[in-house]
C-alpha cells in the first residue's frame, strides 16, 4: 500500500513544484494550495496506513487498544489544514490587491520591494 | 444565486447548520469533531447566509465584528490555559470539574473552555476573510 | 543583610538610579547631580568596606547560580586589583555626577546624560568584579554600547556620530574577539570563573591552544585600550561631553582592556609570546601616543592621545616580566587615573568658562582662574612624575623595573624616557599655557568655574597629593594587594617619596631634563610632526572610513547578486536545493529505498480516488481558464479528504470537506475580480527546466516516503497518547485530546496564527487601490467611516 502512497505523494509534489515555478501569480497560488495536501499526505503516510478505525476509545475502556490509525499525524494534520487554508487565502488576497495595483500578473514585473535600479545606501555616518 | 428557494430555505439552513456546528464542538472530545470543525461548518453556515441575503444581513445577525469574536476566541484559550497556573500546575494542564445541575452530573473542564476559543478563532477569523472577501466579490 | 546581598545591589544600584535620572532631573534641574551622586559613592563606601579584609591578603568571592545546567554563574570575585578598579570607578564616578551637573547646566537633555553615565558606570563595575567569564562579557560589552550612547550624545553633529559607530565597531568587534577567546578557555579547562583559573594556568600553557587564546584575548584587550594600531577611535571619541572623556577615556573604559590583562597576567602571562607581544605593542603604543599628542594643539585631544600613550605604557609593564614592573604597573594606573581625571575636567571646565580649547589661542587665565590653575598644577606635577605626586612614586618603581643594563631592559628604558619626556612637555603645556602669559581675548567671558566644576578635579588631585604624603599606607591598603593580584604571588610596594640615589633616580632626572628641552621647544616639535604625518599620508582612521564604505558596496553586490528581486529565481534555487538534498545525499551514501512493491490487493475503490486525485492534479495544471482551475482544484481537495476518510482520520476528513468547499468558494469570489488565465503562457523552452526540476523533487519525496515506511515504525509516541488519553484526559476521542490537551500550547499558537492571518487578510482588503504603488498611507480611517455610513 505504501508504495502506491509514494508514487501519489510523489506526483502532488511534481505538480505543486511545478506550479510554484511558473512566474504567473495565479499559478503560483494554485501550486500552495497542492503544496499544502502534498506536505499532509507526506506526514499522513509517514505516519503508516491503518484502514478504517479511527482513533477512539470505544466501548468504555481505559485505553485505545487494537488496531486502530495513528492520531499523532492526526493531530498535526489537522491544525496544518487550517493554517495552511489561512496562508492560501492571505496569498490570495495578496495577490488579488497586487494585481490591481501593479496591473500584472507576472512575478518578474512585480519589483516594488526590491525594484530593478535600487540606489546604493548612503555611506555617510 | 439568489433563487427564491435558496433565499427562503437559507436562514433555516443557516440555523441548523450552527446549532450542528456547537454539537461537533461538543461532542468533539469523545467523538470526531472538535473545535476546527464545529467553527469551520459554523463559517459556512455564514457564508452561505451571505450569499443569499447579503453581508449586512449577516453582519447584523452575528451582531458583533468577526475579529472581536476571534479575539474573545484567544482570550478565552488563553486564559484557559492560565487556570492551571492558579492550581499550580504546568501552563495548559487540563482541569476538570463535575458540577451537579437538576440531578445530572455535567462534566466542565479548561480543555472544553480552550476548544470553544479554538472555535471562535475559527469562526472570527475565516469568518471574517469569507464575509470581507463576499462583499467586495459582490459589489 | 549580608556582605554578598548588598554586593548584589550595590552592582544593580547604578542601574537603578539611570531610570531614576530622567524624571529627578526634570523636578530638580542640574542640582540632581547631588542626588545621583549619591548612588555611586554609596559604592564606594560599600567596597571600602572591604579594604581592611583585603590588604590582610583575602579574596572575595560571592554570587548565584544563573545557568546551572551550563556550569554559568553570577558571581564576582573581589581581590586587590578589582577592589582598586571598583574604588576607581566609584569614587570617580561620584565626582564625574557632579562635574556633569555643572557641565552640563541647563542642557536639554541633561537627564538623559546622567542615565547613561550611571548605566556606563554600572556596566564598568560589573565588568571589573565578575568572576565568571560570560558575565565578564555581558558587560565588557554592555560598556562598549553605553560608551556608544555617550559617544554619539550629540548626535545632531555627523562627527559625534561617527566618533561614536567608530567606537562601537572598534571595542565592539574586539568583544567578540574575547568571546571567543574566553570560549576556548571555557572549552579546553572546563572552568567558567577567573577565580579558578590560576590553577589551571600551568596546563594551559602547554595547550595547543594557548596561542588562539592569547592572540583573542589581546585582540580583546587591544580594541579596547587603544593600542597602536586600534587606537584611532579613542582621539575621535573626544567627540563626546568633557565629563565622558575624563571618565571613560582616561579612568575607566578604556582601562578595562588593561584589567583584562592584568586578571590574566598570572594565568597566560609569563611566557615568550607573552613578554614579546605585550611590551611591543605597548612600547609602540606610548611613543607613538605621545608623539601625536605633541602635534595637537586642543586640549582635549592633547590628553586623548597621552592617554593612549600611557594605556600602552601600562599594556608595556604588564607584559614585562621583570622584578618591579607589575608594581610600577599598579602604581602608575592608580596615578594615571587620578591626575588624568583631573586634567581632563580642567580642560573641560576651561573650554566651558571662555568657550575655547585651542592651547595657541588661551593664555593668562591665572587671575580669572586661580582654582583651576593651582589644581591643574597638582594633576600636571603628578602627570610629569615631579616631587611630591603620586606620578613620582610610579615613575620611580617603572625606572626601577628598567634599570638592568641588559640589551632589552635598555632598549625599553629609552623608548619609556622619549614618551615620559613628551608627555612630561603636554603635561605642563596643558598646565600652563592656558593660565601665564598675557591675557587673551575669549568668547566667553572667563571667570573662576562654579562649585560643580572645580570640586570634582580639586578631590582628584588632592588625593594624588596625599596618597603620596601617606605613602606607607597607600601602598598597604591599594598598591600592593593590586600588584599581589596581578602577579598571583605576594607583592609589596615600598616606595617612598624619599628619593634614594641611584640608577631610577638618574634615569627620572633625565627624563625631566627632556621634558623641559620638549615644553620650550613645542612648536618646533608641533611643526616637526605635523611634517612627518604629512608624508605619512592616510592612518587607520581614514582606512577604518574606507572600511565602512567597503562593506557596505560588497554587501550591495552580495546582495545584487544573491536576492536580484526575480520570484522565480529564488523559487528555483530552493527547489533545486530541495531536489539535491533529497537525491544526491542518498546517492552518496547508497541509502535509495529497494524497489517499490506495489501490492495488487488495492481495493478498486481506493485506486480510483487516487486515480481521481491524480487526474484533479493534472487538470490544475492543464487549465486554460479560471474555472476549470477552481473545480479541478477542489476535485483534487475532495480526493484528498476521501483518503482520510477511508483510512480511519474522519476529523481530517471533515476539515478538508469543509476547507475545499471554503477555498472554492473564496477562490471563486477572487477570481471574478482577477479577470486572469491560469494557463502557462511561456515558450516550451522555460517550462522544460521547470518541468524537469519538479520532476525530480517528487522523485525525491516520493523515494523519500518509500524509504521512511520501509523503515520499523517507533510507536512511542503513539502508545502514549493511546494509553494516556482516556486515563488522564478524560476524552476519547484521542485526536481531540492531542490538540486541546496535549499539545494545547502548541494549538494556542496556531489559533493566535490563524488570527493574525486574518487580520491580515482584512486589512489587505480594506487597501484603498492604487496605494501599494504610489507608497500613500493606508486610510483604514477613512474607509471604515464609509462602511459605517452604509451600515
Amino acid at each position: 500500500m505504501e508504495a502506491w502512497f509514494s508514487l501519489l505523494v510523489g506526483i502532488f509534489f511534481a505538480v505543486a513544484v511545478y506550479l510554484l515555478l511558473s512566474k504567473f501569480i495565479i499559478r503560483v497560488l494554485l501550486g500552495v494550495a497542492v503544496l499544502g495536501n502534498a506536505v499532509n499526505l507526506l506526514i499522513f503516510t509517514g505516519g503508516r496506513l491503518t484502514r478504517e478505525v479511527p482513533p477512539v476509545i470505544t466501548g468504555g475502556a481505559d485505553v485505545l487498544a487494537g488496531p486502530a490509525a495513528n492520531p499523532l499525524p492526526q493531530a498535526l494534520i489537522l491544525t496544518a489544514i487550517v493554517i495552511s487554508f489561512s496562508f492560501f487565502a492571505f496569498l490570495l488576497v495578496l495577490a488579488w490587491r497586487a494585481y490591481d495595483d501593479l496591473a500584472t500578473d507576472n512575478t518578474d514585473e512585480m519589483r516594488v520591494a526590491e525594484p530593478v535600479n535600487e540606489p546604493a545606501p548612503p555611506l555617510g555616518y | 444565486m439568489r433563487s427564491v428557494i435558496f433565499r427562503t430555505v437559507a436562514p433555516f439552513l443557516t440555523g441548523l447548520m450552527v446549532l450542528f456546528s456547537i454539537f461537533v464542538l461538543l461532542r468533539g472530545h469523545n467523538a470526531p469533531g472538535g473545535g476546527f470543525i464545529g467553527g469551520l461548518i459554523a463559517v459556512s453556515a455564514l457564508a452561505i447566509y451571505g450569499i443569499a441575503h447579503g453581508v449586512e444581513t449577516v453582519r447584523r445577525a452575528i451582531f458583533f465584528h468577526p475579529m472581536a469574536i476571534a479575539g474573545a476566541g484567544l482570550f478565552a484559550a488563553t486564559i484557559a490555559g492560565l487556570v492551571s497556573l492558579v492550581a499550580r500546575v504546568p501552563f495548559m494542564t487540563g482541569l476538570w470539574i463535575y458540577p451537579s445541575v437538576l440531578g445530572t452530573e455535567i462534566p466542565l473542564s479548561t480543555v472544553m473552555l480552550f476548544d470553544t476559543g479554538v472555535y471562535l478563532v475559527v469562526i472570527g477569523a475565516i469568518g471574517s476573510v469569507a464575509l470581507s472577501l463576499e462583499e467586495r466579490g459582490g459589489s | 543583610m549580608d556582605a554578598a546581598a548588598l554586593t548584589f545591589l550595590a552592582l544593580g544600584l547604578p542601574f537603578v538610579a539611570a531610570a531614576f535620572a530622567p524624571a529627578l532631573t526634570r523636578v530638580l534641574g542640574h542640582n540632581a547631580a547631588w542626588i545621583l551622586a549619591l548612588a555611586p559613592f554609596a559604592i564606594f563606601v560599600h567596597f571600602a568596606g572591604f579594604v581592611a579584609e583585603i590588604a590582610k591578603g583575602e579574596i572575595i568571592t560571592g554570587g548565584y547560580a544563573w545557568i546551572p545546567s551550563f556550569n554559568v554563574s553570577f558571581s564576582w570575585l573581589i581581590d586587590g586589583l578589582s577592589l582598586t578598579f571598583v574604588l576607581l570607578i566609584s569614587g570617580i564616578g561620584a565626582l564625574i555626577v557632579l562635574y556633569s551637573g555643572g557641565y552640563l547646566k541647563g542642557h536639554p537633555q541633561q537627564g538623559r546624560f546622567f542615565s547613561f553615565i550611571l548605566m556606563f558606570m554600572g556596566s564598568m563595575q560589573g565588568l571589573v568584579v565578575s568572576d565568571s567569564f560570560l558575565m565578564l562579557f555581558v558587560f565588557w560589552e554592555l560598556t562598549s554600547i553605553t560608551s556608544f550612547l555617550l559617544i554619539g550624545f550629540d548626535h545632531g553633529r555627523e562627527a559625534a556620530r561617527r566618533a561614536a559607530l567608530q567606537a562601537l565597531v572598534v571595542t565592539g568587534g574586539g568583544g567578540l574577539m574575547l568571546l571567543a577567546g574566553l570560549l576556548i578557555l571555557w572549552n579546553i579547562s572546563g572552568i567558567t570563573q577567573f577565580s579558578l583559573l590560576p590553577a589551571f594556568g600551568g596546563e594551559l600553557k602547554e595547550s595547543p591552544f594557548y596561542l588562539a587564546v592569547l592572540l583573542l584575548v589581546l585582540g580583546g584587550a587591544f580594541t579596547k585600550s587603544a593600542q597602536f594600531p586600534f587606537h584611532f577611535w579613542l582621539p575621535n571619541a573626544m567627540e563626546a561631553p568633557t565629563p565622558v572623556s575624563a571618565y571613560l577615556h582616561s579612568a575607566t573604559m578604556v582601562k578595562a582592556g588593561v584589567y583584562l590583562l592584568m586578571r590574566l597576567n598570572p594565568v597566560l602571562g609569563g611566557t615568550p609570546e607573552w613578554q614579546i607581544l605585550l611590551p611591543l605593542f605597548g612600547v609602540t603604543t606610548l611613543v607613538a601616543g605621545a608623539a601625536l599628542a605633541v602635534r595637537q594643539t586642543d586640549l582635549k585631544l592633547m590628553l586623548a592621545y597621552t592617554t593612549m600613550s600611557s594605556l600602552g605604557l601600562l599594556v608595556m609593564l604588564t607584559g614585562l616580566g621583570m622584578p618591579h614592573a607589575l608594581e610600577a604597573a599598579a602604581l602608575y594606573l592608580v596615578a594615571h587615573a587620578l591626575f588624568k581625571g583631573a586634567l581632563f575636567m580642567v580642560a573641560g571646565s576651561i573650554d566651558h568658562e571662555t568657550g575655547l580649547r585651542d592651547l595657541t589661542r588661551l593664555g593668562g587665565l591665572r587671575s580669572a582662574m586661580p582654582l583651576t590653575f593651582a589644581i591643574a598644577l597638582l594633576a600636571a606635577l603628578s602627570m610629569g612624575g615631579l616631587l611630591p605626586s603620586f606620578g613620582f612614586l610610579a615613575k620611580e618603581e617603572i625606572y626601577a623595573a628598567l634599570s638592568g643594563f641588559d640589551r632589552r631592559s635598555m632598549v625599553f628604558a629609552a623608548l619609556t624616557m622619549l614618551g615620559n619626556a613628551l608627555m612630561f612637555a603636554v603635561a605642563f603645556a596643558i598646565a600652563l599655557k592656558p593660565f601665564i602669559g598675557p591675557k587673551v581675548h575669549t568668547p566667553k567671558h572667563a571667570h573662576e568655574a562654579p562649585l560643580l566644576l572645580w570640586l570634582g578635579p580639586a578631590l582628584l588631585a588632592v588625593t594624588g597629593l596625599a596618597m603620596a604624603l601617606m605613602s606607607g599606607l597607600a601602598h598597604r591598603l591599594i598598591t600592593s594587594p593590586m600588584a599581589t593580584a596581578v602577579a598571583g604571588q605576594p607583592r609589596s610596594v615600598s616606595v617612598s617619596l624619599m628619593p634614594h640615589i641611584g640608577v631610577p633616580l638618574v634615569l627620572s632626572g633625565l627624563t625631566v631634563l627632556a621634558g623641559i628641552a620638549f615644553y620650550l621647544n613645542l612648536a618646533r616639535l608641533r611643526a616637526a610632526m605635523t611634517v612627518i604625518l604629512a608624508d605619512i599620508g592616510w592612518g587607520p582612521d581614514r582606512g577604518f572610513d574606507q572600511f565602512l564604505r567597503g562593506l557596505v558596496r560588497f554587501a550591495v553586490a552580495v546582495t545584487r547578486r544573491l536576492q536580484g528581486g526575480r520570484l522565480d529565481v529564488y523559487m528555483t534555487a530552493t527547489f533545486v536545493l530541495v531536489a539535491v538534498v533529497l537525491l544526491a545525499v542518498p546517492f552518496r551514501y547508497g541509502e535509495f529505498p529497494r524497489a517499490p512493491f506495489f501490492s495488487a490487493d488495492v481495493p478498486l475503490h481506493e485506486l480510483a480516488i487516487m486515480a481521481i486525485a491524480v487526474a484533479g492534479l493534472f487538470a490544475v495544471v492543464l487549465a486554460a481558464d479560471r474555472l476549470t482551475a477552481i473545480v479541478s482544484l477542489g476535485i483534487q481537495g475532495f480526493a484528498v479528504a476521501m483518503i482520510f476518510l477511508l483510512y480511519g482520520a474522519p476529523d481530517l476528513a471533515f476539515t478538508q470537506f469543509m476547507i475545499e468547499t471554503l477555498s472554492v468558494v473564496v477562490l471563486a469570489l477572487v477570481m471574478t475580480r482577477l479577470r486572469l488565465s491560469p494557463s502557462d503562457h511561456r515558450p516550451l523552452g522555460e517550462k522544460l527546466p521547470d518541468f524537469a526540476l519538479a520532476l525530480a523533487c517528487g522523485l525525491g519525496f516520493g523515494l523519500f516516503l518509500l524509504k521512511v515506511t520501509a523503515a520499523p515504525f517507533d510507536a512511542t509516541l503513539t502508545d502514549f497518547f493511546n494509553r494516556y488519553s482516556k486515563a488522564v484526559a478524560h476524552g476519547e476521542n484521542v485526536v481531540n485530546v492531542i490538540i486541546v490537551d496535549f499539545r494545547g500550547t502548541d494549538t494556542l499558537g496556531e489559533i493566535a496564527v490563524v488570527m493574525i492571518a486574518g487580520l491580515a487578510i482584512l486589512s489587505l482588503v480594506r487597501l484603498r487601490a492604487g496605494s501599494l504603488q504610489r507608497g500613500e498611507p493606508v486610510e483604514i480611517a477613512a474607509e471604515e467611516a464609509k462602511r459605517e455610513e452604509r451600515a
